[in-house]
This record gives C-alpha cells, structure tokens and sequence, in this order.
C-alpha cells in the first residue's frame, strides 16, 4: 500500500516517515508536531497562545466596534478631497476617490476576515470526513479519495483557485467554493494519517467487539480523536484563506467592488503609487501580517497543548 | 534503478489524465461561449455556428474530450483569441521568463533558509530559535504581491536600486529585472523550508553518527556541516520539490505585480479577457508541471538516498 517515501520522506514529526501514497503527488505535511528549542518559560507558561490570543483578540475588537466610533461611511465619495492627507475627520487621510481610509480599513478588515474564518469550515468537515474515510475503511475507498486527493493537489493553489473563480464568476460565493473545493486536501491527508493510528488502536477493536456500528464508531471514537491535528492545520489555514481572498481582490478577482476590502485597498494604493499616498497599501498589508502572526503564534501554542503523547 | 523509475512513471500516468480530465470539465462548466468571445460582439449566430462546427464544439461531449486529449498529446492546444495566435506560440514566448522566475527564487530561498536553519540547528539558543519564528510567522503571513509591493517602493521606487518591473533584453537584464520579484517568490516558500531543514538539523544533530563524531572531539560547527547538514540536505530537495506548486502560485502572483512576461501574467489576462483556450492550456500545464517535478524529485531522491527505492 505504502511505496516508500518518495519525496515526503521528510523526517516526520515522530522521526518516522509519513505514510503516503503512490508517493507520485505525495505531500509531507509540515513537520506540525516539531517546536523549536524555545526558552523554557515560553512553553512552560504557553506565552505563544497568549500572545497571539492577545494580538487577535484586540485586531477582532478594533474590527468590531472601531465602525461603531468611526461614522464615516466607507463608499462615500469626496473627489475634491481625494488623497487629502491625516486629519481630524480622516485620521488616515482619504483615497484616490476621497473616500474615508480609516472607515473602509475597519469594514474591508471585518470583509476579509469574517470571509477567511468561514471558508475553513467546509474544508474541515469535507476533509474531517473523507480522510476518515479512507483511513478507516482503505481498500478502494482509500484509493478513490486519495488519489482524487492527488489530482487536486497537483495544480498549484492559486492556479486552481483562479480558474474556479474564472469558471464561477467574481463574489464572496465563488471565493467559497473555491477554497473548499482546494483545501479538504489538507485536512484529509492529516486526519487519514491519525485514523491509520487509530484503527489499530485497543479501544477501537474493542468498539467493534462491542457492537457498535461503523458509524458510530467513526463520528463518535474516531473522528473527534482527529480533531486536535485538524485544529491545529486550521490556524494556518485561516492565514492561508486571509491571503487568497486579499489577492484575488487584489487582482480584481475577490470582493466586488465598492464593498470595501484590503486587496482592493493595496490595489488602489498600487496604482496610485506615484502620488507618495502609501497607507493604502500599508496599513492593510500590515494588518494582514500581524493578524497572521498572532495566528502562527495561537497554532503553535495549541500544538504545545494537543500534541498527542506517543 | 530503472524499475523503480518506471514504476513511478506509471504511477504518474492517471494523475496526469486526472489532471487533464479536470480542466477540461472546469472549462466546460465555465459560462459563455468560446466561439462567441472569439468572434465578438457583432458575431452573427450562423458565423458563431460556422465556428463551431470548425472548433468541433458541435460534436458530443465524449468526443470532444477525447480531441481534446489528442490534442494535448501533440500540443495543440487550440487558438487564443485575445493574442490571435496558437496558445503554443504563446506558451513559447511566455514559459521562459516564469521559469527563469522560478530558477532565481529557487536560489534567494536556498540563500535565505539554509543559514538561518543551521544558525538555529548549531547553536539551539534561545535568541536564534525567537529569531528563527518571528521571522517565519512574519513571512508566512505576508501575500506574495505584498511583499513585492513594499519591495518596489523600499527598494525601488525610492531608492532606484532596482527596476520596478518589466524583463529586459539580455541575460544580465532578466536577471537584474528578476532580484525583486525573486525575493518576493521565494519568501512565500520560506516558512515551510526553514521548518523543515531546522527540523531535519535537530534530527541528525541528535542521531548516533553525531554523538559518535562529538566524542571523537569534533567541533559543533563542524560536525553540523560534515554530518549534521548532509542528512538534513536530503530533507531539503525533497521539500524544495514539494514546494514547487507554492512555487508557481507565487510566480503567478508576483508576475502580475511587476508586469513580468511569464505564463503567469498570461493566465492573468487570461482569466480577465475569457480567452477559454489559453485558460484550459496552462490550467494542464501548470498541473503537470507539478507532477512532473514530483517524479523528478522522487529519481533524485532514490539517487542521494538508496535507501528509498530499495524497499523500506
């Protein structure tokens, strides 16, 4: 069943090789369970989750009651007033079409991410479900699933998220659809690889000496025993999703307009890069990095917290 | 040796007609008409039918498909209407710049990852493994068009160290154009590398070989380039072809944002003009260059480590 290696022959989290298959497309996942020879109060105390929890939750709070402070709509324009510079009724100046850079930051920020955050459910429940699948029932269920797992995989990400929103047309829904069409990958691949694990397990077999039926079995003592290493991959996920939806908007392929978002913001900021008005660009593109940090920092802290003792 | 070669191929073949069998679905569940958007708006239903019936689009589904499939054997991949030339010419004249793209990216990844992993392998303090994560969680959240942004105005507009965009004529002006954009590909396959390697280094550090070379009195920085980085190398081409589809989406990204020639900006325009033909090729092509690069570097695998294709 297993050929080898192949190219995921990476040191796995455990030392041991991850299983793959075919090893033709095989993917390793990132090593998830390795952490880094941090300082000791770092892990002891878990100051990584709390960092991150800290950074997100006032990026979440500043997103979520910022527009109740500033009134400002965000699409209404003010052409006399176009790239007019920091002042009392435009704390970060106005855009190309003088709209209110502050007031659409909070609303475009509020867009992206609440997008970015949904679009991992569905992949973590397709994923969740179908690598169960495989990993428990193998034969040709495993193959089928795996190998369309391959197939989608081998396109690179952005390319085949481009072509779905070429094939679906611009919008939230077509950004949806896309990225759950893409990503179950992900988390099918890591929770087959735990199911693998688990079926062999005593309390499985005695499961099934108990009589209880396969799918009870799977929702209640398999899956949720997968969930942990989903979780985790989720916090990268969501880092991955705020990137995608920020640069199809970018492209002019995400968020239609005028709804305000941070790719079409840099985009503008891009165009209008002769007229030395940066924080178009800047001020998005930065609370990108820093939400994705705090993200990084929560994955990291959760693998210190889940990692499974074996 | 060439057993396991072909096995591999073989392995190789459903997924590249999976791949193909996919775009050609995707492009058939497209709205709109390939016909009508070549012949444009004033197209007179009977013209558009004329089309075609040349284009074969009359013809059954299941027959389609299968020319399709012949004509990606002799690459032909049909015309594009935006650029009025065969998608092949076109490929022709756009594949080179995204893989010289790709060469350079290659190179400032290797040139950025391989020091910071052993720094963090050899030296396991404190401040080089803090340095090591802020670094990766800082870049691993940063869009390949951001970067290449804030590259454009640190280090071009406002300096004119670098061109801003655009590819050059010469050898030496590609290269120059390309110092921007690279850097900016190769920080979105940064984080995965650095992970990786450190934890490759950490690995061998740790093996038996090393304790023995350490009781033998070798220096740390020594057995970490003789032993240590030897085994983690290995790690490191397999990851770097894994990366590769990270690779092409982060040439296809920075392309656009620098107005680079490549097949990326091609699948840009593309997408934005509904050139279905030209869509369809690279949608393929794209796929099975990754495949492609996967077998490569499973042979190069079992090439440097035995090991692999004699069963395990």
């Amino acid at each position: 069943m297993t050929s080898g290696p192949g190219p995921a022959g990476a040191p796995g989290p455990s030392g041991k090789p991850p299983r793959t298959r075919g090893g033709t497309a095989a993917r390793a996942t990132p090593s998830a369970r390795f952490t880094l020879p941090l300082p000791g109060f770092l892990r002891r105390r878990n100051l990584q989750l709390w960092t991150g929890v800290v950074i997100l939750a006032a990026m979440v709070l500043l997103l979520a009651i910022g527009p109740l402070f500033v009134t400002e709509d965000p699409n209404r324009q003010d052409l006399l007033n176009a790239f007019g510079s920091s002042s009392a009724a435009h704390p970060m100046g106005t855009d190309q079409l003088g709209r209110d850079i502050l007031s659409r930051f909070l609303h475009g920020g509020r867009v992206d991410l609440i997008v970015a955050v949904v679009a991992v459910i569905v992949p973590f429940l397709l994923g969740t479900v179908l690598g169960s699948l495989a990993g428990y029932f193998g034969r040709w269920v495993d193959v089928v699933i795996m190998r369309l797992a391959d197939i989608v995989s081998a396109f690179p990400f952005y390319v085949l998220v481009i072509v779905l929103v070429f094939v679906m047309g611009n919008g939230m829904a077509s950004i949806f659809v896309a990225i759950s069409a893409v990503s179950w990958v992900a988390y099918a691949r890591i929770v087959r690889g735990e199911v693998l694990v688990l079926r062999e397990e005593e309390f499985i077999s005695a499961c099934r000496a108990s009589g209880l039926t396969t799918p009870r079995i799977l929702a209640r003592h398999v899956i949720p025993n997968t969930a942990s290493q989903g979780i985790i991959y989720a916090m990268s996920d969501i880092v991955l999703n705020i990137g995608v939806v920020v640069t199809l908007s970018f492209f002019g392929l995400g968020i239609v307009p005028p709804t305000a978002d941070w790719g079409q913001m840099m985009n503008d900021g891009q165009q209008y890069m002769g007229s030395g008005n940066y924080g178009l660009i800047l001020w998005p593109g930065f609370a990108v990095v820093l939400v994705s940090f705090a993200l990084a920092l929560i994955g990291d802290g959760l693998t210190n917290i889940l990692k499974p003792k074996r | 040796m060439g057993k396991y070669i072909l096995r591999r191929v073989l392995l190789m073949i459903p997924i590249v007609l999976g791949v193909a069998t996919l775009s050609f679905i995707l492009m058939k569940l497209a709205p709109g008409d390939p016909a009508a958007a070549y012949l444009g708006d004033k197209a007179t239903p009977e013209t558009v039918a004329r089309l075609h019936r040349a284009w074969g689009l009359d013809q059954p589904m299941i027959i389609q498909y299968f020319q399709f499939l012949g004509g990606l054997v002799v690459g032909d991949f049909g015309r594009s209407f935006l650029f009025q030339t065969t998608v092949l010419e076109l490929l022709k004249l756009r594949m080179p710049a995204t893989l010289m793209l790709m060469l350079v990216s290659l190179v400032f990844a290797v040139i950025i990852s391989v020091p910071l992993s052993l720094w963090v392998a050899a030296t396991k303090s404190s401040a080089s493994a803090i340095v090591s994560r802020v670094f990766t969680a800082t870049v691993q959240g940063m869009p390949a068009f951001f970067v290449g942004t804030l590259l454009i105005l640190v280090l071009g507009v406002n300096t004119g160290l670098f061109p801003v965009g655009g590819y050059g004529s010469s050898l030496g002006e590609h290269l120059y154009s390309l110092v921007l954009p690279g850097i900016a590909v190769a920080l979105t396959i940064c984080p995965v590398l650095i992970r990786s390697l450190t934890a490759a280094l950490s690995d061998s550090m740790s093996a038996e070989y090393t304790n023995f070379a350490a009781s033998k009195g070798l220096s740390r920085s020594k057995i970490v380039r003789n032993y240590a980085f030897r085994n983690a190398g290995i790690t490191g081409i397999s990851i770097l072809g894994i990366q590769v589809g990270h690779l092409v989406g982060g040439a296809l990204v920075v392309e656009n944002v620098f107005a680079i020639p490549g097949v990326g900006s091609l699948l840009m325009e593309a997408v934005l003009a509904r050139d279905y033909n030209v869509v369809q090729a690279l949608t393929v092509i794209f796929g099975v260059l990754v495949v492609a690069v996967y077998l490569l570097t499973d042979i190069v695998y079992s090439i440097v480590d035995p090991r692999v294709r004699l069963g395990a």
